[in-house]
């Protein structure tokens, strides 16, 4: 054992932070949500993925799954999915100026027009999917 | 701080066409499918109808389009919230199989179906 008198010295400091340190500002907070958003995206991805199978697997397999969807368990699910998802549209839609930028010649369009195109874009699509699912 | 990875204009283009696509689609399939129909509100295709629907090659590569990108979507947001949120990017490596293996898994899955349904 040495006893040589030695000084402390770290190379690097490192501030401990908690791993929650979004939970005090409403911005952080906000933000976190947002990115937790994809989770409710995959998860729906996940449900598409079960419902294509059932549906190949003929018409007996397909009844079942709609039955055990249709219980107020899943309805409640799919509610909480569709608050996030939701959220995750309108964010996303918000952001698309600063992802895109479009010109016209040498004019730059305006942020809220491209929000308000996309905006209306999401309200026929989703008329779209309706239309051709109620025929 | 960030080091610029050379492969990440590559997941961030899967994961902007996936956060446009899922923002776009999403909403109103979780309406339609998990809310409305369940409750009564509109009646269900039935199954003959909904599997001539899935058969038809544009809501194949719909279906196939929405389900994949919509994983890489979440792969990638999901990776760096892991990095800054619970701030784990020592196990970057592991997170970052895991993120966008299981977008893959999803993919070649949706794939196979969508081929053989």
């Amino acid at each position: 054992m040495s006893t040589r008198y030695e000084r402390y010295r770290p190379t690097s400091y490192h501030h401990k932070m908690s791993i929650f340190w979004w939970v005090k500002r409403k911005p952080y907070m906000l933000f976190i949500i947002r990115e937790l958003t994809s989770i409710f995206v995959a998860a729906y991805a996940i449900i598409l993925i079960v419902k294509l199978n059932a549906l190949k697997q003929g018409a007996e397999v397909w009844e079942a799954l709609l039955v055990s969807l249709s219980g107020p368990f899943s309805v409640t699910v799919h509610i909480v999915v569709f608050i996030f998802v939701l959220f995750h549209s309108i964010t996303w839609f918000k952001l698309a100026p600063t992802a895109m930028v479009v010109k016209i010649g040498k004019k730059k369009i305006p942020g809220s027009i491209i929000i308000a195109v996309n905006f209306m874009m999401w309200i026929l699509l989703s008329g779209g999917i309706v239309w051709i699912l109620l025929q | 701080m960030q080091k610029k990875r050379s492969n990440d204009p590559f997941w961030w283009t899967l994961f902007g066409a996936g956060g446009t696509i899922s923002a776009f689609f999403i909403p109103v399939h979780v309406l339609l499918f998990g809310i409305a129909m369940p409750l009564g509100w509109i009646s269900v295709p039935d199954y003959e109808t909904l599997l001539q629907l899935a058969q038809h090659p544009v809501t194949r590569l719909y279906i196939f389009a929405l389900v994949s990108l919509s994983l890489f979507h979440w792969a990638h947001r999901f990776r760096y919230t892991l990095y800054d949120g619970l701030m784990l990017k020592h196990l970057e490596h592991y997170i970052f199989i895991f993120c966008y293996g299981s977008a893959l898994a999803g993919t070649v899955i949706t794939g196979v179906l969508i081929w053989t349904i």
